[in-house]
């Protein structure tokens, strides 16, 4: 099974109690996948999905995007920078 | 990027995130070529109240990803040159702790003159407030936090 990095930033890394992890997916497994997957053992993200942004390999990337072995998925909350 | 450690033999754009204090004017330095007759600094200072909230405000601290911002800055400035003409940027934000009243973000653009350099500078520290991965933690005096998202423009 492919394994992904995922790295979590600000509230996002709160709520899931990690800023970066290994994950094993499924081949087929998509940006989405791992969001309901993670989302299962950390229920503050329930509401969150809409304001979130996905990263695949340092670019923004849509839900349904299929994931490959050693991809680095982050999953982004809305920036505050400034 | 470049560093901002030696004198530059010609300017370039100076995209960095970093944990230290923003030193305004090395970046100026960094941007001014003798092509240049106008430099504009925008600097975002940390506030002690934000709107609709009326906890003071001790400290921020500030998260990034650091290869999509530094990416995100760098094609801002690309944008930037391509809308206001030839001109140099430098766009710094800091990264963990900032103390009340310190800079936490610096633009310097220069530009041969200061409609372009008002123009750029301007678009820069909107499109980095809208886009660039860095996040915000407001840490107050009662002793709570809040992470705080920039609103939309």
């Amino acid at each position: 099974m492919p394994l992904v990095h995922v790295l979590a930033f600000a509230r996002l890394r709160e709520l899931l109690g990690f800023g970066a992890r290994e994950l094993e997916v499924d081949d087929g497994t998509t940006l989405d996948d791992v969001w309901v997957r993670l989302s299962r053992d950390a229920p503050g993200l329930d509401g969150l999905r809409s304001s979130t942004r996905f990263a695949r390999n340092g670019a923004l990337a849509d839900g349904a995007t299929l994931l490959r072995e050693g991809d680095e998925v982050a999953l982004l909350p809305p920036v505050g920078g400034g | 990027m470049r560093s901002l450690c030696c004198p530059p033999s010609a300017a370039a754009d100076v995209i960095e995130l970093t944990a230290q204090p923003l030193d305004v004017g090395a970046m100026a330095r960094s941007v001014q070529t003798d092509a240049h007759g106008a430099v504009v600094t925008f600097l975002g200072t940390t506030r002690e109240t934000s709107p609709g909230d009326l906890r003071p405000v001790a400290a921020l601290e500030y998260e990034a990803y650091p290869a999509m911002a530094v990416a995100e800055m760098e094609t801002i400035a690309r944008e930037a040159r391509e809308r206001f003409g030839p001109l140099e940027i430098a766009m710094m934000h800091r990264t963990g702790r900032v103390a009340l009243g310190e800079p936490s973000v610096a633009v310097v653009v220069a530009a041969p003159h200061r409609g372009p350099a008002f123009d750029a500078c301007r678009y820069a520290i909107d499109a980095l407030k809208a886009r660039v991965a860095v996040w915000k933690r407001e840490v107050y005096r009662d002793g709570g936090a809040a992470w705080i998202a920039n609103t939309p423009s």
